[in-house]
């Protein structure tokens, strides 16, 4: 066997996992075994070196209905229904073939959800690239991105309703695609993955199984970008949004129909991890016979069956007696659907061949037993990051400085991006992007939800523990804005490569802060996802931590918008606990500081009571738009105001600062008897009205200018 | 009233046409493979992407055997609402004059328009003033339409200045067949049928046969 044993290495396995699956197996894997196991160890499947920092992060919660573990975590949202959610990474796809990665990122995402038997109501997505400005491929990269996940998205009919984008020069080779799905289910009727029942039956159903995707968990997923990436395309899967939806319906018809046992997608590592999983779930043993699998091609090894990743597949156990109901709803939905395999008692996963036994493998070591490695820290002594070229000149006066943070890529207005995607398909989009801080989505026995995704890598570059704290208050910032409450979170780690101490420092540190931030919000975090070794040649990214947030608000009709609203109303800052600095500010990357600094301190106590009050002031109605203060300051807010409600303000900042940044304020404006309510946490600022934005005196700009800056910024770099 | 709302594989927007349609009186959906329209007084074609658009937009649904009952029951004078992929199909059908080329920009998009009434002598614009603006979102790759020749009356809605997102020709949003019991357009009235999200005008459309 020594072809095998040379070829795990290819397989991205090391010496020693290699030397614990020969001793696990009391033998030599076969090719079929080895496959098997280079994926179901690889770092995206295994968590190998991510699982006891996760074990860290708060998983309790009041309303938790599902956590860490399903294909997606849940948290009830009243009247009996939960609401279901997960984000995931599609990074290194995306990084290769961006417009099939990203679309595979959502159809993924998708299947996660729709496996616990919830219907799909809304896909956010998280992007980062490279400076778009001079970067032909960062533009590339971005085009393609927003392409495919709306080409997915809008076919399937699944409203995108947010999402996030930062340009930054770390994210030049290594672009970051991450896609979040919430869906809605009863909880009475909440499926979970675990086969159980010894002689019940195994279905594959769903698209066929082709070369696509082969080793994409291991090769792709689970080591740093090189030169040779465009040999690696036949790594990245391709998709197809109308096999998925008709995948989609015919799933929920047959959980509908109650003719499932277990459910499962097919995604990372194909049939061998849903098969194994399900397995160790159930405590069981599972038999395939890859002869039965319809292939897309006819010579296909039993090793390219099950590690394969064709999109649009699903894995179902079912009782005997129900197999030809469940055949029968799959052909109403023109869906493929064949008996592959039977649940056992043997605690194996068994692979046939017809009736030669090509792989027979213990369900624990591939799902349990799978290496886990303990991080080795070192706190880097200057940062790791080269500052950011200047494009500001620090000598602009404040209006100046304004419309150059306003047009620049991170800030400007996302519409080239979300107006490729639909967002009322549905027919639940009460507050759609640039109309509010957060999507909020009403619910068919009244009450609503928000949802939010956040994450600034570059905060967190500066301090991972902060900046990690951040992304959980900006998202909890964002909801509060449309009058919602936190009920769960799921987040997607992105780093480089974790061997690497300063790295390895860097995710200790952030899940740190995501961990302090969900303690003190009372915020469970119900399932997640990690993508390490997002790093190449050129260095790795900022360490990103990306944080997707569910809320709930009782009456979408006091749903929250950011625009200043009326003439007359006061505005006001909000403010708890807020000490804002230009360390790791918007305005500090355009005029090319170095990456340094500390980052605000944060009361999280007085923040979450700030953030209850807006939450507060927006429910009753006495709060006529609510913005939080983030990137760009207290000026950029209030700019972003006036540009959203078509209206000026007059305001006087006494010594606020303009651009600093840090968490715990907002711009808020209502009738001024109403923000007095407010205590001390609120400073009046001035009066909403006319068609400029006047602040201070000093700095008079129209809105109109504001709005075609704020426009074109993005437009025009493309 | 009793609205039947086709379900094509691929479909996206028929639950929202359902439900829009129950606003107004009873609605079921229909599915592509019975040739029977179980009775309903006015069929919507929904939007979405039927047969995942593949060949060409509506090409293959219109072979659906929903649609010979659909065609049948067009002839005879029956309601017809296409909206979207299904005024794509009923162009694809012949149902509807012209057909759809993609937008000018090639892209996807989805925006809020306008779109002027301008024949309100057909049923599903009866209950519309000649001129009256409807604020209705369109989101669509595929929506410049193109005229065979001049349309007359059978065009029924225009995009309002500055709306023409997807180039169509004449700024046309709309069409009816000759005898005016077929409606197509590419924005979806059935997603302006609630303040909440954003408008009710696409009542105007969905809710005049009723």
């Amino acid at each position: 066997m020594t072809t095998v044993r040379a070829r795990h290495r290819e397989l991205g396995l090391t010496d020693d996992e290699f030397d614990l699956i020969v001793e696990k197996l009391g033998r030599e894997p076969n090719q079929v075994e080895l496959a098997v196991f280079s994926l179901m160890w690889s770092e995206h499947c295994g968590y190998k070196h991510s699982r006891r920092l996760l074990k860290t992060l708060p998983v309790e919660g009041s309303r938790l209905v599902l956590g860490p573990g399903e294909n997606a975590g849940a948290v009830s949202v009243g009247d009996g229904l939960a609401c279901a959610f997960k984000v995931e990474s599609h990074n290194h796809p995306s990084a290769v073939e961006p417009f099939q990665g990203a679309a595979t990122g959502v159809g993924g995402i998708l299947r996660d959800v729709f496996a616990i038997g919830a219907r799909p109501i809304a896909i956010l997505d998280s992007l980062r690239f490279g400076e778009p400005a001079g970067s032909a491929r960062s533009r590339y990269l971005l085009e393609h991105a927003v392409a495919g996940i709306g080409h997915y998205g809008n076919s399937i009919g699944v409203a995108t309703v947010g999402g996030e984008i930062y340009f930054e020069a770390p994210y030049e080779q290594n672009c970051l695609v991450n896609a979040m799905c919430v869906g809605l289910i009863e909880i009475d009727k909440l499926i979970r993955s675990a086969a159980a029942g010894v002689g019940n039956v195994v279905v594959l159903f769903g698209a066929r199984t082709g070369r696509d995707g082969i080793g994409g968990a291991s090769v792709l997923a689970s080591a740093e970008l090189g030169d040779e990436d465009a040999a690696k395309r036949p790594t990245v899967q391709i998709g197809d949004p109308f096999e998925e939806s008709r995948l989609l319906e015919c799933s929920l018809e047959l959980l509908d129909r109650e003719l499932l046992v277990a459910l499962q997608d097919l995604g990372a590592a194909g049939l061998t991890s849903s098969a194994s999983e399900m397995a160790a779930k159930g405590g069981v043993g599972i038999d395939l016979d890859v002869r039965r699998v319809p292939l897309r091609e006819a010579d296909m090894e039993p090793f390219e069956i099950m590690i394969s990743e064709s999109q649009e597949r699903m894995l179902c156990v079912v009782e005997p007696e129900r197999v030809d109901d469940v055949l029968a709803v799959c052909g109403r939905w023109e869906v493929n659907a064949t008996a592959i395999g039977e649940v056992t008692g043997s605690g194996q996963l068994r692979v046939f061949d017809g009736h030669e036994l090509v792989g027979d493998l213990p369900v624990t070591a591939l799902v349990d037993e799978c290496p886990v490695y303990e991080l080795e820290p070192l706190e880097p002594s200057r940062p790791l990051y080269p500052a950011p070229p200047p494009v500001l000149d620090a000598g602009l006066d404040a209006g100046g400085t304004l419309l150059g943070l306003l047009g620049s890529a991170n800030l400007a207005s996302r519409r080239w991006a979300f107006e490729q995607y639909d967002c009322v398909v549905g027919s639940r989009t009460v507050r759609r992007p640039e109309q509010a801080d957060a999507a909020v989505l009403m619910l068919d026995a009244g009450g609503a939800v928000a949802v939010s995704i956040d994450g600034n890598g570059r905060r967190v570059a500066v301090d991972p523990y902060r900046g990690a704290v951040e992304a959980v208050l900006e998202c909890s910032a964002n909801l509060a804005c449309v009058g919602a409450e936190p009920l769960g979170l799921t987040n997607c780690l992105n780093f480089g490569n974790p061997e690497k101490p300063h790295i390895a420092w860097q995710l200790i540190r952030a899940v740190a802060g995501l961990g302090d931030a969900c303690r003190a919000l009372g915020v469970p975090v119900v399932g997640g996802n990690v993508s390490l070794y997002n790093e190449g040649g050129e260095g790795p990214i900022y360490p990103t931590p990306v944080v997707g947030m569910v809320g709930e608000l009782p009456d979408p009709t006091r749903s929250g918008q950011l625009g200043f609203a009326q003439a007359g109303d006061a505005v006001a800052l909000l403010r708890a606990s807020w000490g804002p600095s230009e360390a790791g500010s918007e305005l500090a990357k355009l005029r090319g500081e170095p990456l340094e600094g500390a980052l605000p301190s944060a009361d999280l106590g007085e923040i979450k009571a700030l953030h209850a009050a807006v939450r507060q002031g927006v429910r009753s109605g006495a709060l006529r738009s609510a913005h939080d203060v983030a990137e760009g300051g207290l000026a950029v807010a209030l700019a972003e105001c006036c540009i959203a409600g078509g209206i000026g303000a007059r305001v006087a900042l006494g010594d606020a600062p303009l651009f600093a940044e840090g968490p715990g304020a907002f711009v808020v404006s209502g009738p001024r008897e109403a923000l007095a309510r407010f205590g001390a946490a609120a400073v009046e600022l001035g009066e909403v009205g006319g068609d400029v934005l006047s602040i201070d005196g000093e700095l008079e700009l129209a809105v109109a200018e504001l709005a075609r800056t704020h426009r074109a910024g993005l437009a025009g770099l493309l | 009233m009793r609205f039947g709302v086709v379900q094509f594989p691929g479909s996206c927007d028929e639950r929202d046409a359902l439900a829009a349609a129950r606003r107004v009186g009873d609605a079921e959906l229909l599915w592509h493979g019975d040739a029977d329209l179980r009775g309903a007084d006015a069929v919507i074609i929904p939007g979405g992407f039927s047969y995942g658009d593949y060949l060409r937009v509506g090409a293959i649904a219109r072979f659906s055997p929903v649609m010979g009952a659909v065609d049948r029951f067009a002839s005879e004078g029956g309601l017809v609402l296409g909206i979207c992929n299904g005024f794509q199909v009923l162009c694809e059908a012949g149902l509807l004059p012209g057909a759809l080329l993609p937008n000018t920009s090639l892209r996807f998009t989805c925006r809020q328009v306008e779109v002027e009434v301008v024949n309100t002598s057909i049923p599903w614009t009866r209950g519309c003033e000649v001129g009256q603006r409807l604020s209705i979102p369109a989101k669509h790759t595929t929506g410049r339409y193109w005229s065979p020749g001049d349309l007359g009356d059978q065009v029924v809605l225009r995009y309002a200045p500055g709306h023409n997102f997807n180039g169509s020709m004449n700024d046309i949003a709309g069409v009816c067949n000759e005898a005016g019991n077929v409606l197509g357009l590419m924005p979806h009235p059935e997603h302006a049928v609630d303040i909440l999200t954003g408008s009710v005008d696409g009542l105007a459309l969905i809710g005049a046969p009723a």
